[in-house]
Order: C-alpha cells, then sequence, then structure tokens
C-alpha cells in the first residue's frame, strides 16, 4: 500500500466530493428557498384576515359576516375528546405490550398492526369510521365519532413513541424497585411513567398535530359544516356534527372560493402546528438536560 | 445462629444448568462472601436469595433456601415483604433520578410508611447508617443522579436500610468504583455487621479477606469450599479453590 494513503493524516479533499457538496447543499437550500417562499406566502396572504371578528364569531349568512369561532371549538372539543381516549389507551398498550406482554407473537402482531395503521390513508379510515361509528354504532356523522375516528388514526404513534421511551427506561431502575420489593405496578407508577413522561408528551403532541390537520376523514365523520355556535354542553355538543379548521379550510378554498378566509384559517393552523412542534423540540432539550 | 439455609439448590436457566445442587449455610450478623470465576453463578446464587430470578423467563428452581427456618419458595410467602427482609444492593450504583430524600424514602412508601415525620427519621437514619449523611444532609431535595458514583452506591446502601432488611445482599458492589470510595464502603459493611447479616459477591480476594468472616468458593455452578474466611485464605482444603485464590486460574 502507498505509504501516504496508509497514515490517518493527509485526507485531501478530492473533486468529486467537492462536486457533491455543492449539489446537496443547492438542493438543501431549494428545499428551505421554496418551504420559507411558501410559509411566507400564506402568512402575508392570512395574517392581514385574522381578525378578532373572524375569531370570535359564527358565520352570519344575514349580514353577510364569517367567523370561524364554532370551527375554533370543533377542534378543541375533538382534540379534547379523541385525547382523552387515546392517552389512555395508548400509554396503557404501550405499557402492557412492553411490561405484561410476555408473549412474543403477540407483541410482533400489535406492533405490526400499529405500523401498518400508521401507513394507511385517512381516508380510509374516514370510511371506516363512518360506516363503524356513525351506522353501525348509531352515532350519527357527530363530533364522538371524528373523535372516535381520530383516536384510532393517532394510537398507533401514541402506542409506538410511548413503548419506545419506556424501553428507554434503563433495567437497572426496575431491578433497583424489585429489589425493595416494589409490585410491578408500583414501580410502572413511580419509576417508568414519571421517566417515561417526556416522550409521551412529545407523542401527545405530535398527535394533536394530527388532529388539527386531519380533513377527509373528519368530513365523512364529523361533519362539514360549522355555521353555530354550541348550545348545551361539551357533551350535548359532541353528539352533533360539526368541522374543525382543516375541514373548514378544505371547504373555503374549494367550494365558495373565499380565499381570504381560507388564507387566514391555513396561516392559523400553520402557527398551531409550528407552535406544537417547537414545544416538541423544546421537551425534547429538557429531556436531554434532565438526563444528565 | 443461622440465617439462611440453602439445601440442595439448582437452578437452570433454560437448558444452562447455572447452580447444580448449593448447600450452603449463611450465619446470622456475619459477612459472608462468595468468590469464583466469572459466570460460575455467585450473582445466580446470590438473587435466588430475594427471588429475584422469579421474573427471568424459562427459569426452574428446585431445592430449599430457607430464611429463619422459613421455606422462600413455599406458597404462601409475599415477594414484597421477603424483599423487605432481604435486601438488595447491584454492582453497579443505581439510584432512581428523583432526589436524594426521595430515594432514601422509595422502599419505605412502598411498604406503606405514611407519616412524614417518620419518613424524616428514618431517611436520616439510614442516611447515616450509609455513612453519607454528612455529605448530603444540606442538598437532600437535589437529583440523586448529581452525586458521584461512590456517593450514589452508598445511597443505595442507605435505600436497602431504610427498609430495616435483616440480610444484606451485595453484588459487587465496589467492583465500579475508585479505592477510596471501596474504602469507605468496606469500612461501612464491617459497621453493618452489627445489624444486619451480609452477603456480598466479590471478585476481589483482597476485599474477600479484608472484610469477610466466611467464604465460599464457587466454581461451574457448584459450591466447592465452605470455611472461615481466614481458614480459606491460609489453608483451602480443595486444591481448585487454592487454585484460584492464589490466581492459577479464573
Ligand atoms: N438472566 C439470565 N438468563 C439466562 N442465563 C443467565 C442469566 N443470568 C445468568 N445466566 C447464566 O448463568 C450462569 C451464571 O451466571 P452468573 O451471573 O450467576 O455468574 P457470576 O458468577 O455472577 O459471574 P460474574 O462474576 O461474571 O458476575 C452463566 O452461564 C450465565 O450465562
Ligand atoms: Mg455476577
Amino acid at each position: 500500500m502507498n505509504r501516504a494513503m496508509s497514515g490517518i493524516t493527509g485526507k485531501r479533499k478530492r473533486p468529486a466530493d467537492a462536486l457533491l457538496y455543492l449539489v446537496i447543499g443547492l438542493f438543501t437550500a431549494a428545499v428551505f428557498a421554496m418551504t420559507m417562499y411558501f410559509a411566507g406566502y400564506i402568512f402575508v396572504k392570512g395574517c392581514a384576515g385574522i381578525t378578532f371578528a373572524l375569531l370570535t364569531t359564527a358565520p352570519n349568512p344575514i349580514i353577510r359576516t364569517i367567523g370561524i369561532l364554532p370551527a375554533i371549538i370543533n377542534t378543541a372539543y375533538i382534540i379534547l375528546l379523541t385525547l382523552v381516549f387515546a392517552v389512555p389507551i395508548g400509554v396503557g398498550g404501550a405499557v402492557y405490550i412492553n411490561e405484561y406482554a410476555n408473549k412474543r407473537k403477540l407483541i410482533r402482531v400489535i406492533e405490526f398492526t400499529t405500523e401498518t395503521l400508521s401507513g394507511i390513508p385517512s381516508i380510509i379510515f374516514g370510511v371506516f369510521g363512518y360506516v363503524f361509528f356513525c351506522v353501525f354504532l348509531n352515532l350519527k356523522v357527530s363530533l364522538i365519532a371524528g373523535a372516535l375516528t381520530l383516536t384510532i388514526m393517532v394510537l398507533p404513534t401514541i402506542i409506538r413513541t410511548a413503548q419506545e421511551a419506556l424501553k428507554a427506561v434503563p433495567l437497572s431502575y426496575r431491578e433497583g424497585a424489585a429489589g425493595l420489593g416494589a409490585s410491578k405496578w408500583y414501580m410502572i407508577r413511580t419509576i417508568l411513567l414519571p421517566n417515561a413522561s417526556s416522550g409521551i408528551i412529545t407523542a401527545v403532541i405530535l398527535s394533536v398535530g394530527r388532529i388539527v390537520g386531519e380533513s377527509a376523514a373528519l368530513l365523512l365523520v364529523a361533519g362539514g359544516s360549522a355555521m353555530y355556535l354550541p348550545k348545551g354542553s361539551f357533551f350535548e355538543q359532541i353528539k352533533n356534527s360539526g368541522s374543525t379548521l382543516a375541514v373548514e379550510l378544505y371547504r373555503y378554498a374549494y367550494s365558495r372560493g373565499e380565499n381570504e378566509v381560507g388564507f387566514a384559517i391555513a396561516a392559523l393552523l400553520l402557527i398551531i402546528v409550528i407552535g406544537l412542534n417547537l414545544s416538541v423540540k423544546l421537551i425534547g432539550k429538557r429531556l436531554k438536560g434532565g438526563a444528565k | 445462629m443461622t440465617k439462611i439455609v440453602t439445601e440442595n439448590l439448582h437452578l437452570h436457566y433454560g437448558e444452562n444448568h447455572a447452580l447444580r445442587g448449593i448447600n450452603l449455610n449463611i450465619l446470622t450478623n456475619k459477612i459472608t462472601a462468595l468468590i469464583g470465576p466469572s459466570g460460575c453463578g455467585k450473582s445466580t446464587y446470590l438473587k435466588t436469595l430475594n427471588r429475584m430470578n422469579d421474573n427471568v423467563p424459562n427459569v426452574k428452581i428446585s431445592g430449599q433456601v430457607l430464611l429463619d427456618s422459613e421455606d422462600i419458595y413455599g406458597g404462601t410467602v409475599d415477594v414484597t415483604k421477603l424483599r423487605k427482609k432481604v435486601g438488595m444492593v447491584f454492582q453497579s450504583p443505581n439510584p432512581f433520578p428523583m432526589s436524594i430524600y426521595d430515594n432514601a424514602a422509595y422502599g419505605l412508601r412502598i411498604h406503606g410508611v405514611k407519616k412524614r415525620l417518620l419518613i424524616d427519621e428514618i431517611v436520616e437514619r439510614s442516611l447515616r447508617g450509609a455513612a453519607i449523611w454528612d455529605e448530603v444532609k444540606d442538598r437532600l431535595k437535589t437529583p440523586a443522579l448529581a452525586l458521584s458514583g461512590g456517593q450514589q452506591q452508598r445511597l443505595c446502601i442507605a435505600r436497602t436500610l431504610a427498609v430495616s432488611p435483616e440480610v444484606i445482599l451485595m453484588d459487587e458492589p465496589t467492583s465500579a468504583l475508585d479505592p477510596i470510595s471501596t474504602m469507605k464502603i468496606e469500612e461501612l459493611m464491617s459497621e453493618l455487621t452489627k445489624q444486619y447479616t451480609v452477603v456480598i459477591v466479590t471478585h476481589n480476594m483482597q476485599q474477600a479477606a479484608r472484610i469477610s468472616d466466611y467464604t465460599a468458593f464457587f466454581l461451574l455452578g457448584e459450591m466447592i469450599e465452605y470455611d472461615e474466611t481466614n481458614r480459606i485464605f491460609a489453608a483451602p482444603k480443595n486444591p481448585r479453590t487454592e487454585n484460584y485464590i492464589t490466581g492459577r486460574f479464573g
């Protein structure tokens, strides 16, 4: 072998490398610029449309004003309801898979199912949700049917993320707790879940992003209009149909051509999603700082 | 006085016959050291004494372990209570990611102690007992993981002491520590025998000779020789024991 090559120093930049870096750099810059342009465009066109009246009123066809408060409320209700279903089931499922299920086969079936579920286009969940929740369980087209459908959609993420978080808790903690006489359930409550909480919160936030952004499935199962403010209590309202912000955006953008409102909602959604992602980052940072 | 009697104890991990008919008596308020080459079953034996092997898949255990003449593998034994009596300190320090105070109080809370003042009192007593009180008394509410390795190990000992065990099992408790921390823990151990029965696994012959009253030599899943420590080290009866402690294999 050539002597200069056998050392660890003397690494030369080859022309092919430089070219590759250049190409990759250009692509990255292009993608970044496009994203920024796209986001900026929506912000500029949308933020002007986000008015106090828009955010705090219902649409009024008589005086021809448009408001998205009903859609905001529907969105909040659906987020809340979906999380109420999905978090306990998802975290409980993850705990079960990780800590109790000792049949490898069962674990693999569950893992395979959750992975497959996460790859299915959302409209298929919509069709299923319509047939199963709206018709078979007779929940009609309603917020609760929407939340149940979304629960199935976000469960895989929550289960998988929670499972990863649980797996990351060191064996030595479990041993230490067992050595002091802790029952499994006590150990799960006092050691596992607190240590996995950042991961679980991250999963929840990502799920909220998914819920906020979902349109196709919800249009089918939860309804496509948000004209009125809720009249009854939370529990009465969730039996009614109603559309979320993303569904409203879809309608405004397509069927009515109300572009101003469409852009305003788009900007609002963008702000929400960016906010959610930032909070995930922050939690990640705190996790790293805390694990020291 | 005999604290633990082991009779014809066999343990299989699946096909692996890890303990092959162990007969061994652990004496009350003495330190018993378990020595032997890697993989000979010392940790496995230690864990059978507080049933830490129970959750290992495919494990099969036969024979008897009697704690104060009571069969710990008997049908009516409550593992939580057993582990309160027979505490364990692990090879690498494993304090929980919570405050020093909460670590020391963890076992008490498992066993249902709720009174704040009582917990305070026992936490202090255990931390003193583990010779770490002076170092941590001003920062009980700070994270245990910020302590040094040696301090963490002493905290783990305190955590075990807090539930007032009768027997303390230690699996190479100083192998991850520096000489000074090791010395502190060794001093602590001789202190502990006033109240507790201690069983310690160690790879360090000097350590076994320094601190233990009795020594058992394990080889390939069998207990080869057991005697007072000074006799084992001065005049082992079995040539395999002699080979091991003189460093001819292992
Ligand atoms: N959880 C387990 N599952 C299967 N086999 C195991 C398990 N723990 C230990 N063994 C096996 O049992 C035998 C004894 O292991 P053990 O850990 O008791 O040895 P040891 O004497 O403590 O060794 P060391 O000095 O290296 O700690 C080894 O062959 C080991 O591979
Ligand atoms: Mg060992």
